[in-house]
């Protein structure tokens, strides 16, 4: 590989004083095939057996595109609210000390250890009409249980660890000095927190809000008990795929799951863009 | 504008940082605050700017009592040692950061602004950089930035801690000298921390030299250097050798001899010897001056260091001969300091 054409567009990494280029980027690749890209293809192979006219049909019924809009609508909200508040969550872990901030700081993660089941049974529990925060918003006309809102609500769940834990490190490596250079430079302390603070640590919210919105449109366990799964309502893509699998339906299912996976990689690249692009900036 | 740190006192959950100093400076003077880690200069410093209150005593800017004033009141100039640019502003946004945030009419329209960046970026030899980012720029290159950004907002006073401490010796030298004539340009009060003495004492109108949360000495650097008034200084600024001695009728004792000097104001008992290195004169014959057996010699520059060890108990000394004194070759030299000042034994 050090021999690569010197009129090539791009060359390999030449060697460097660190060894192992070769075989550590061989077993990436090995591996990544191996768990991620064949069974994605498996996946593309299947769906596209459909034939086109067949996969357009199940692609534009009614079901699936109201299936997939309440997915990605209720992970996009989930995680922008966790946006803001996992930041503030992050903010109050990182820059103040209290009893039981350890506590807090590990409850944070308790979302991801907890199955996801347990945590839609729990929220349903207490969100259904005759449920302690249900019953309370009930009179108000707040339905949160088996509607699109639950799902909101159980989302924010699933997502908050995913946005406090790539925003706490960047928070406690920010320099406090910074803060008051802006300070005697006059800056009051919201003005410091938008213009200095909040833009140093958007590359990091940026991956947050990422990862939060790649787990909440993935969501399954913790969704189906809190959402009623009306078909056309509260009926989440990932479960419609589930439906037709029990129904036999194999190719529907697959097609569903691709175009699933088709959208959220180019969510996930703009992401992606979007962060290269701050990165370059801010060095 | 004047400053006058009166009686200031500031304790860092109940450990004292600075104990009652006083200090002040005067309208558009260059002041160094000189001292070891840990003997509070740069908590002096912040206390002036405001980013500490003090525990007890009082601050003022002119006439103005500052310490009732918030930071964001005081107007002050801050620079860190390590810059504290923000990354994410290019380096004409760094600069008219101050300006762009304030509010109403203060609040220069947005080409002022950019006109008063470029013409600080003129100032500090750095035109044409606007677009950058601090990570684009080298240390020295920062740094300037740096106060750039800090005199934009014209403050009352300008504050440096440490301002070349993360810069290699080159560097710093020229951006030393560069510090002097933007001083002399602008005319701002400013005032500098350092633990570099070279740079206190080249630099600075007045030095303040700090050890231990008090104030030990302030003055030029020619009053500092040739009359310090504190053991501490002494052997602080410059090259110094110390011994213990006892002064007897008037006269400097070394166990049981005299050794020529004579010190008539000096109280009886005993004290610490001090004097400079190079500020000796070698005699030949011995009735009345230091001698020692040569322990070490080394050629510093343009002079060699000779060590002594004086007396039965052995203590080291050292001086400076010239590098092609005979001296330096013998086993024993004798010697009479030229300048020199007594400290009564704590």
């Amino acid at each position: 590989m050090t021999t690569a054409p010197a009129k090539a567009g791009w060359r390999f990494r030449q060697p460097s004083v660190i060894p192992g280029f070769g075989l550590t980027l061989g077993f990436s690749l090995a591996y990544l095939t191996l768990i991620i890209l064949i069974p994605l293809s498996g996946l593309i192979w299947r769906s596209a057996a459909l034939g086109w006219a067949d996969f357009w049909a199940i692609a534009t019924d009614r079901r699936t595109i109201n299936a997939l809009e309440i997915s990605f609508g209720t992970a996009f909200i989930a995680a922008m609210v966790n946006v803001v508040f996992g930041t503030i969550v992050a903010w109050v872990l990182v820059r103040y000390n209290f009893p039981g901030r350890r506590i807090v700081d590990a409850m944070v993660d308790l979302p991801f250890a907890l199955p996801t089941a347990v945590a839609g049974i729990a929220l349903t529990t207490l969100y259904a009409p005759s449920g302690w925060l249900g019953s309370l918003l009930a009179p108000l006309g707040i339905k949160v249980a088996y509607t699109p809102l639950g799902i909101v609500i159980a989302l924010i769940f699933i997502g908050l660890p995913f946005v406090v834990r790539t925003v706490q490190p960047i928070m406690e490596e920010i320099d406090k000095e910074v803060e008051e250079v802006a300070a005697t430079l006059g800056a009051n302390r919201f003005q410091t927190i938008a213009r200095v603070l909040l833009p140093g640590l958007a590359p990091a919210i940026v991956t947050g809000f990422a990862l939060a919105f790649a787990r909440g449109v993935g969501e399954y366990g913790s969704v189906i008990f809190i959402a009623g799964n009306l078909p056309y309502k509260s009926e989440i893509a990932p479960l419609l795929i589930v439906i037709r699998l029990e129904e036999y339906n194999y190719a529907a299912a697959t097609a569903i799951a691709a175009i699933m996976l088709a959208l959220s990689f180019v969510m996930l690249l703009v992401i992606n863009l979007v962060q290269t692009w701050s990165r370059k900036r801010y060095g | 504008m004047e400053v006058r740190v009166a009686n200031v006192r500031k304790e860092f959950e109940r450990f004292p940082a600075l104990h009652d100093v006083s200090l002040d400076i005067k309208s558009g003077e260059l002041i160094a605050l000189l001292g070891p880690s840990g003997s509070g200069k740069t908590t002096l410093l912040r206390l002036i700017a405001g980013l500490e209150r003090p525990t007890k005593g009082k601050i003022f800017f002119g006439e103005e009592d500052a310490s009732q004033k918030s930071i964001q009141q005081r107007n002050v100039g801050f620079v860190f040692q390590h810059y504290a640019l923000f990354r994410h502003m290019t380096v004409a946004d760094n600069i008219g950061f101050g300006l762009k945030v304030r509010h109403g009419p203060s609040r220069p329209s947005a080409q002022e602004i950019r006109r008063r960046a470029s013409e600080l970026l003129d100032l500090v030899q750095l035109s044409g950089l606007e677009k950058r980012y601090p990570a684009q720029l080298s240390g020295g290159q920062r740094q300037r930035v740096a106060l750039a950004r800090a005199m934009a907002i014209e403050p009352a006073v300008l504050l440096l801690d440490e301002p070349f401490g993360a810069l290699d010796a080159q560097v710093r030298r020229e951006l030393r000298r560069w510090l002097r004539d933007i001083h002399d340009a602008t005319g701002h009060t400013t005032v500098f921390v350092t633990h570099d003495q070279e740079e206190a004492l080249e630099l600075a109108d007045r030095v303040v030299v700090m050890s231990q949360g008090s104030i030990e000495q302030v003055g030029t650097a020619d009053e500092i250097y040739d009359t310090p008034n504190s053991p501490f200084v002494y052997g602080f600024i410059g090259e110094s050798s110390a011994l213990p001695v006892n002064v007897e009728d008037g006269q400097v004792w070394i166990a049981d001899r005299p050794i020529g000097l004579s010190a008539p104001q000096a109280p009886r008992g005993e004290a610490t010897l001090f004097f400079r290195p190079h500020d000796v004169d070698l005699v030949d014959e011995c009735n009345g001056c230091i001698a020692g057996t040569v322990a070490a010699s080394r050629r510093v520059a343009g002079t060699r260091r000779v060590e002594l060890e004086i007396g039965g108990e052995r203590q080291r000394v050292e001086i400076e001969l010239p590098v092609d004194h005979p001296a330096a070759q013998k086993s024993r030299v004798a010697f009479r300091p030229r300048r020199w000042k007594l400290f009564p034994a704590a």
